[in-house]
């Protein structure tokens, strides 16, 4: 057959054949038995020209409603931002996306030192020492956070705040149930980490105490008080946080964490419904030599000259083997690089600019709520998410909004039972005074 | 390349200069201490770079330049599978319906997606020859942990918790072993014999009534097929154990064996490898674990099933399940572009890939091995390993040939790895490549031959062409600079 893909021609099939003394190219594949050999032919569709199979898969993404033709409030640790038109030109860079890690670093000083600028813009968000060149996602990085912790503590037990993503916490809990720890969960009291419940589970067995930063309830929690309360018994202090709130928000570097890990998605990546993101995991130099996953360090090469490399190379999986403590061996290099052309292209300035905006109108939100009547349960300080109680199902009204082109927020109830009848609304930068207003009357004519 | 001092996008950054463009704020403003807590209103700003766009493009584009990809060249990175990524794909994976759409929207308003979805998992059900597959793992490391999770469920389902053992053969992958201690196994390492294939008699000698399973890469890191594995699999599941497939190296199988046909009981697949993912300099990937019937109950949650009036729906009602290894559903983008990929393809074009990509890598094989030793002589699959120890005993070693490799526009080959060959290159054509370009590699290696022979002296220098010169890793590792600093 002919492809486009498949460069061999019949003579060169025939020479090739010739040069490796045999006849034809079954007599390669006769070392697989008989009795195992696949005869038929994949039962899976024909192949589709390229013209034919863009329409075909055009009219299945059209089956879907996406957050550019609707205005979306829906939020629960991805959201949609303003993404810099440059990213996807830096990205479409075939030299950075048809890449491999890069072992040989004399032909990828550009992703290494693209990785380094990373690691610095995470760093330099969180206050933390150190950040690792990626993860798979927040929820994986939380995880590895608590099996580094369990490990360096000697310690089997993880505090889990209730207000951490649902999501999050199933992640932990499987990774914990892999390595024997045990997950006690902190309960919330008015939307955040009741501390007087921490405070009665923290004992001499707890290897971390785990708290999301915003948290799961867009509210902020008191981090200073539960890091201190963590060290008092000698655990790490996990905080998972949204980078693009650490913009006004003091780091969790600052405010005691042992460890910063979360999701870059905010930085310019397509909700994509649930990934490709770009988990984060920033730490203390002390606990440098335990960090899982790639770092990449600076260095000099026999000139003299600059140069970067991946390094540290003795906690990973291909040196430690069954000796190791983390079993990732990829990065999310080209989500990084998407999140660090955002984070450059908002710098110093538009960080600041861009997460106080998530907080300004999302309390425009709030006092646009509660003046129609509605409930906002958790009053404490927000980024840009609040819970609103409703009247009716949150999926009833999801419903109706769609007809108005609105993709509704969260239905907090389907995962919190005590939160039935309450939605989670995101309110980020590119929602507009109009969108808002117009969720808060829609919402209000089908709640009565 | 450019061979010029690279700044870091740091020391570009100037007071005052911006790159971004945010809506106007059409709200009242607030003043941030009015709406945070006492304490909690950052103080001092992260030191982000203070740059034009221009100035970000620039930045960028040098930095691609000092980059190498398979677009750029010829990368015969062995066990990588580094074949052309189809740009089709990439405007697949970009079309706003499936870009931008939330994880967590009613399932209603994203059918095509799951759709789509749904019919991946049934073709890697055909290619593998499984009964189910899941999507969720992030990575092959994050599917091998997944398949091991779902086994030790399995057994502890079945009273068996006692099967606390992973055999893994000298050869594998370092995620092997690393993934069975995350998972909370021991490792058991089985020998190799003298023809590259797991030693029969070895495995007989380590299975036992702890034995949880036996993680096998087929064909193997050396490009072998394990022609026992029919034994091996009764072998293992005489003692009750499992038999994991390692799926790193499927290009080389696809339409001519399958797993599920072999007598493996799951599977893992790097659809960044044999599906196209691509590469994108490390990541991202995507591990999707195929199963047979028995471990199906097992399967990490939520399982994606297709109702009878045919919609698609996520199921979380699984009982027997691992849990969730993943927030939401995999990485959905990955696999939009294998699935692109595989209706790209068809069946018969999916089994030319793997003739190609196995008569690639033997006529390599066999122009070279007059001049590199080849420790294991047969027939391989998708690659083979050469030993540089001729070459070790004139003063050059293989570190020094894939440096050199570097001077002709290559990405060397694996190396030193496998670990049980010696002074071991790792080649991997795949069946994206010409014969030109196939000849112009060997050419270059069987100059580096004899280069070694002659002058060896510029081949233990190399690269001598590139953007930097060999970079001292000792200093990266024992004074770390992990960040840049503000002098």
């Amino acid at each position: 057959m002919k492809h486009r893909y498949l460069p061999m021609t019949e003579t060169d099939k025939k020479e090739m054949l010739e040069t490796i003394g045999i006849e034809s190219i079954d007599e390669l594949f006769s070392d697989i038995p008989e009795k195992v050999r696949f005869k038929g032919s994949l039962n899976i569709p024909e192949a589709k020209s390229e013209s034919a199979l863009l329409k075909e898969l055009k009219q299945l993404a059209s089956k879907n409603s996406d957050t550019d033709t609707n205005v979306s409030f829906l939020g629960a640790g991805i959201y949609n931002h303003y993404k810099p038109i440059i990213v996807d030109h830096v990205i479409s860079r075939s030299e950075f996306y048809t890449a491999y890690t890069p072992y040989q670093p004399e032909i990828s000083q550009g992703e290494l030192q693209a990785i380094f600028e990373f690691q610095t813009m995470i760093a330099e968000l969180t206050g933390m020492d150190l950040a690792n060149s990626s993860m798979y996602d927040g929820g994986t990085s939380l995880a590895e956070a608590g099996m580094l912790a369990a490990g360096h503590t000697k310690r089997k037990k993880l505090l889990v705040s209730n207000a951490i993503h649902p999501e999050y916490r199933d992640v932990v809990a499987t990774y914990a149930y892999g390595q024997s720890i045990e997950i006690v969960t902190i309960p919330t009291k008015d939307g955040v980490t009741d501390i007087e419940a921490l405070k009665t589970l923290l004992d001499e067995n707890t290897a971390a105490v785990m708290v999301q930063y915003p948290n799961f309830f867009g509210q902020v929690e008191d981090v200073k008080t539960i890091g201190d309360l963590t060290h008092e018994v000698k655990g790490l202090f996990i905080v998972s946080s949204n980078p693009l709130a650490l913009g006004v928000l003091t780091p969790p570097g600052k405010l005691g964490a042992d460890i910063t890990v979360g999701d870059a998605q905010v930085f310019g990546i397509p909700e994509s419904f649930g990934g490709p993101y770009c988990g984060y995991f920033a730490t203390t130099t002390k606990l440098m030599r335990k960090v899982p996953g790639r770092l990449v360090g600076e260095t000099v090469d026999q000139n003299g000259r600059r140069g970067y490399v991946l390094t540290l190379q003795a906690r990973e999986q291909h040196i430690r083997r069954e000796k190791a403590t983390s079993n990732i061996c990829s990065n999310q290099a080209l989500l990084a690089l998407a999140a660090s052309v955002t984070m450059t292209a908002l710098g110093k300035q538009g960080v600041k600019e861009m997460a106080k905006q998530n907080i300004v109108k999302t309390r425009f939100a709030k006092n646009a709520f509660e003046a129609a009547g509605f409930t906002v349960p958790f009053q404490g300080a927000h980024f840009n998410e609040i819970v609103v109680k409703t009247n009716r199902p949150v999926s009833e009204i999801n419903n109706k909004l769609l007809e108005k082109g609105i993709i509704g927020g969260f239905d907090l109830g389907s995962v919190y039972p005590e939160l039935d009848n309450h939605v989670l609304i995101a309110v980020t930068e590119l929602r507009t005074k109009e969108e808002i207003e117009s969720l808060v009357a829609e919402m209000g004519a089908y709640n009565a | 390349m450019h061979n010029e001092n690279q700044s870091l996008i740091f020391e570009l950054s100037k007071e005052g200069r911006i790159g971004y463009s945010l809506p106007e704020l059409d709200v009242p403003d607030f003043d941030l201490a009015d709406l945070l807590p006492e304490g909690f209103v950052r103080e001092e700003a992260a030191e982000l770079p203070e740059v034009s766009e221009l100035d970000i493009m620039r930045h960028y584009t040098a930095l691609s330049r000092r980059n190498h990809g398979v677009d750029s060249g010829f990368y015969p990175l062995g066990s990588c599978t580094m074949k052309y990524n189809p740009k089709i794909n990439e405007n697949v994976a970009r079309l706003s319906g499936f870009a931008n759409i939330h994880p967590l929207q009613d399932e209603s308003t994203v059918q095509g997606a799951m759709e789509l979805l749904y019919n991946l998992q049934s073709s890697l059900v055909e290619i593998t020859g499984m009964d189910e597959v899941t999507l969720q793992p992030a990575a092959g490391a994050h599917g091998e942990w997944t398949a091991l999770m779902m086994i030790r469920a399995f057994h502890e389902a079945n009273g068996e918790g006692h099967r606390n053992k992973v055999i893994v053969p000298d050869s594998a992958h370092g995620t092997n072993p690393a993934s069975a201690t995350v998972a909370g196994f021991e490792t058991i390492t089985v020998k190799s014999n003298e023809d590259g294939l797991v030693d029969l008699e070895d495995l007989r000698r380590v299975v036992g009534e702890d034995t949880a399973a036996l993680m096998l890469t087929n064909p193997n890191t050396l490009g072998l097929f394990e022609e026992n594995i029919i034994e091996m699999a009764d072998i293992i599941h005489s003692v009750g154990g499992k038999v994991y497939y390692d799926g790193a190296n499927l290009n080389a199988v696809m339409s001519k064996a399958r797993p599920g046909d072999m007598g493996f009981d799951c599977v893992h697949l790097n659809l960044h490898k044999t599906f196209t993912g691509p590469h994108g300099g490390g990541g991202p990937g995507s591990g999707p674990v195929g199963v047979k019937a028995d471990l199906i109950p097992f399967l990490p949650k939520p399982v994606l099933v297709k109702k009878e009036d045919g919609t698609f729906h996520f199921d979380y009602n699984r009982p027997q399940s691992i849990g969730r290894v993943k927030p939401y559903y995999g990485n959905f983008g990955i696999n939009v572009r294998a699935y692109t990929y595989i209706r790209s393809m068809g069946p018969d074009g999916l089994k030319a890939v793997t003739e190609n990509a196995v008569l690639n890598a033997n006529y390599m094989m066999r122009r070279l091995e007059p001049y590199f030793d080849l420790p294991y002589n047969r027939h391989c699959k998708h690659e083979f390993v050469l030993s540089g120890r001729r070459q070790k005993k004139l003063g050059v070693r293989t570190l020094d040939i894939a440096k050199r490799l570097l001077d002709f526009g290559y990405h060397p080959p694996t190396i030193y790895f496998p670990l049980n060959v010696e002074e071991g290159m790792m080649i991997e054509p795949t069946e994206t490549e010409s014969k030109e370009t196939l000849d112009a590699f060997c050419d270059a290696m069987i100059q580096i031959a004899k280069e070694t022979e002659e002058n060896p002296s510029i081949v233990q220098e190399a690269p001598h062409t590139t953007v930097v010169s060999r970079l001292d890793e000792t200093r990266a590792a024992r004074t770390p600079v992990l960040r840049y600093q503000k002098a």
